[in-house]
């Protein structure tokens, strides 16, 4: 510890300092990571650390074994979640009253508590170590990899894991130029949406002449759907500072800024505290490790609008002011924050980066496509078995990515459509599971990769429906700055509205494909650019639903409120009255023990009667 | 409002003398103090910054975290993202607003609950996803809000000075659901 509180001043001091923590953490091989992310944090794990916490103590144990309460470990739906190392024994669902147990028989016998234990949703069999499990077997972990390991309070933790070395390696023997030629030669493309090449990027940035630059993180992960920035800022923040602090070097920047979204309170805080800790071991500061350069980076915090993902919104949101996009040329790496030139990557870009230097280009670009290296972060969200991020090298199958990590469909029903690129994407059906998830074959085919949401639907998903929620959200979040996009997509909703209620007609819906069209093409940025994507993805694959909802005035997967109906099945029904008791409508009436019945003119089709029933008796039509 | 008055003495003087901070920093400050944007201080800080009350308020409205309307004392978010609509958010959101007789957006007329309705909270894997004071609740449906409130409400009663009794009976004259719920819990 004491080692820590003395300012870096050169590379030596650095790897000095790694060694000693690298052989201290060797001492300490047993340890317990207790996943501390939202999601296992929503599932009471910040508990479960503290109990476990208590129990190290009273049993004398806490010298020998360390605890922590680490970023995501993946498996969010089987949460709280705790692996215990140095065997990598995965136990999931960890109650209170489990803690003794485990603690007792696995810490200090190394039995395994069965009970606990993953059970695989495709055979059924029980598996006992974290790496045997499907879900991240199939994975590859790089950029998730150190989560296991890594506190994020701690940058011990990260040091000994070389972290670091690649800002060490970067600021001693390379120059900018070297670092962007090793960046381009990574193929590796922008993971915030557009997928532009982060070399070109910081090249552009770097050639500008001009007395002050700046680099901003985007760390506003907006689109509904996706959290892998998020954990990754909450789970390992300094692989993200590092890269930051890396691209300073590359662009010729003397400040960065992270702008952050404020729904997500957990990262800004833990990236607040990482950039204290660097800044006290100098590895942010004046003269960094004993080199010329010097770099300061500071925290944005947003204020809940989607478009400020958008760059030019960003730098006007990072300024104080409203966040509207504005019209380029001239680009950001020409005049951005305070008119300066400016370049702006994403959380997980900026994560590789360390990736890049250490590996080498050549190695990095090994993983991935021809024309785009490396790994890309998935949240596997929806109607899937094994929900949560998944780490995948680019051009994996949407269907190895559904399948065989995800685990296939909740409930055993069909697969319908897989939604990628938040609301600027699409909605991919059956036939498209064979797709590489590339940024251009994912363009190509009506969707994109945006920043890594993979929204899985089953048959009980209406496409309209789904539309109609992104054009809803997208029409919200509309700036308004573009007529097109304002009105455009308030009357593209309209419509999309009317044929969820059955009131449309084709003539209507010829109209707004036309609609979708003109504000494709007229408005300013990318959110009006790419807002029709929805409505246009599942008109392309799904056009029988919207026939359906037109012609038939019938909503085939049963969502559509307005043309679905309950009822119940007499034969099945007991008269339990569980139904009647929960109906918010009181529109169900009956005597106990005969058969109950709905009230049509009552029923406003909130569906909590079928939840409740466990006769099946209630049906939906 | 004499305390009010001598609050935004000290906030001027702390906000004046920092110059290079950005009007969404400090209407996020003042938020963070008042829970809402009075609008007695925004008027003081566009004279004291030298900025017209209309680019104030432009920025407060155009960001959606903030308010111009105070809050209530318990905050209820319902997410609404991508992930939690296909698990049927719209259906809890409706059912959680029915509960609290506040629309999302809205706070309930004694000032106890404000529920809100965001795009995404970033835990889509335990969607749909309802979050009461800060804690999470995953999976949740139409059915299980009304037990989910219960819960929370017992919870509340313990932090509140005003008896459990109380609490039903304001609900009762607020006309608020919670009041039947809560009386057919307490018998």
């Amino acid at each position: 510890m004491v080692a820590l509180q003395t300012c870096l001043q050169s590379l030596p001091e650095l790897l000095n300092l790694q060694q000693e923590l690298k052989r201290k953490q060797e001492q300490r091989k047993n340890y317990l990571a207790v996943c501390g992310d939202t999601g296992c944090t929503a599932w009471g794990s910040k508990h479960i650390k503290d109990v476990f916490q208590q129990c190290l103590e009273q049993k004398g144990l806490n010298h020998t074994t360390g605890l922590k309460f680490t970023g995501c470990l993946g498996l969010c739906e089987s949460g709280p979640v705790v692996i215990v190392f140095p065997q990598g024994i995965f136990y999931q669902k960890v109650r209170e009253s489990d803690i003794e147990e485990i603690v007792e028989k696995t810490l200090l016998q190394g039995e395994i508590i069965d009970r606990l234990l993953y059970q695989d949703p495709v055979s059924g069999e029980k598996i006992i170590y974290a790496g045997e499990i499907p879900f991240y077997r199939k994975q590859e972990r790089v950029l998730l990899a150190d989560n296991w390991s890594i506190d994020p309070s701690s940058i011990e933790d990260y040091l000994a894991l070389d972290g670091y070395g690649a800002l060490g390696r970067v600021l001693h023997s390379m120059s900018s130029a070297q670092v962007i030629k090793e960046i381009k030669d990574s193929r590796l493309r922008g993971r915030g949406g557009a997928g532009f090449p982060a070399g070109l990027k910081w090249q552009e940035c770097n050639e500008m002449v001009s007395a002050q630059k700046y680099i901003i993180c985007n760390a506003d992960e907006g689109d509904p759907g996706a959290f892998m920035d998020r954990s990754l800022l909450e789970g390992n923040p300094h692989s993200v500072l590092e890269g930051l602090i890396i691209g300073g070097f590359a662009v010729g920047a003397a400040e960065g800024i992270i702008y952050i979204r404020a729904e997500y309170p957990t990262a800004v805080q833990k990236i607040r505290l990482a950039i204290g800790q660097a800044e006290a071991l100098g590895l942010l500061g004046e003269n960094i490790l004993g080199s010329s350069f010097n770099f300061r980076i500071g925290v944005s915090v947003g204020a809940g609008a989607f478009v400020c993902g958008e760059t030019s919104a960003l730098v006007a949101s990072v300024q104080g002011r409203v966040g509207e996009p504005r019209q380029k040329p001239p680009h950001l790496a020409e005049r951005g924050y305070n008119n300066r030139p400016t370049v702006i990557n994403n959380v997980e870009t900026l994560a590789n980066v360390p990736h890049i230097i250490n590996r080498g280009a050549e190695t990095y670009r090994l993983t991935g496509t021809k024309k785009s290296g490396g790994t890309k972060i998935f949240s596997l969200v929806g109607k899937v078995n094994n929900t949560g991020l998944v780490e995948v090298p680019l051009g994996m199958p949407l269907r190895e990515i559904i399948f065989a990590i995800g685990g296939g469909i909740k409930g055993g029903k069909a697969f319908k459509a897989v939604q990628t690129g938040g609301p600027s994407g699409g909605c991919l059906p059956a036939s498209m599971l064979d797709l590489p998830t590339d940024f251009d074959e994912l363009s190509a085919a009506g969707s994109m990769m945006g920043s890594g949401g993979m929204i899985v639907m089953d048959e009980e998903t209406c496409m309209v429906d789904l539309a109609r929620y992104f054009l809803k959200f997208l029409n919200d979040e509309s700036c308004g700055r573009c007529f097109t996009c304002r009105e455009g997509l308030s009357r593209m909703l309209e419509m999309v509205e009317a044929i969820t209620k059955g009131q449309s007609s084709m003539v209507e819906f010829e109209l707004l494909k036309e609609l979708a069209a003109v504000v494709k093409d007229s408005t300013m940025c990318g959110l009006g650019q790419t807002a029709a994507n929805p409505v246009l993805s599942t008109i392309r694959y799904f056009e029988e639903e919207y026939r359906a909802h037109i012609e038939e005035g019938r909503c085939p997967a049963g969502v559509c409120r307005d043309l679905i109906s309950f009822n119940i099945n007499a034969e099945l029904c007991n008269g339990c009255g569980a139904c009647r008791r929960k109906c918010p409508a009181e529109a169900i009436e009956g005597e106990s023990k005969t058969p109950h019945l709905i009230r049509t003119e009552l029923c406003t089709k909130c569906g909590i009667c079928l939840e409740t029933c466990r006769y099946h008796a209630v049906n939906k039509l | 409002m004499a305390l009010l008055e001598k609050q935004m003495q000290v906030d001027q003087e702390n906000f004046t003398t920092r110059n290079g901070q950005s009007l969404v920093a400090l209407l996020q400050e003042v938020q963070e103090q008042y829970n809402y944007l009075p609008e007695e201080v925004l008027r003081e800080l566009a004279c004291a910054r030298g900025l017209s009350l209309m680019e104030m308020y432009s920025v407060a409205t155009f960001y959606k975290s903030f308010s111009l309307q105070p809050r209530g004392r318990h905050k209820i978010v319902t997410c609404t993202g991508t992930a939690c609509h296909v698990r049927g958010s719209e259906k809890v959101t409706e059912e959680v607003s029915r509960m609290l007789g506040v629309k999302p957006g809205g706070t309930s007329e004694d000032g106890e609950y404000s529920l809100e309705s965001v795009n995404c909270l970033g835990a889509c894997a335990l969607a749909p996803l309802v979050v009461v004071d800060g804690e999470y609740h995953g999976n949740m449906t139409a059915a299980r809000v009304a037990a989910l409130f219960r819960e929370q409400l017992k919870k509340m009663k313990g932090q509140s000075a005003e008896s459990f009794d109380k609490v039903i009976e304001e609900k009762a004259i607020a006309g608020c659901s919670c009041a039947r719920l809560l009386a057919g819990e307490k018998n």
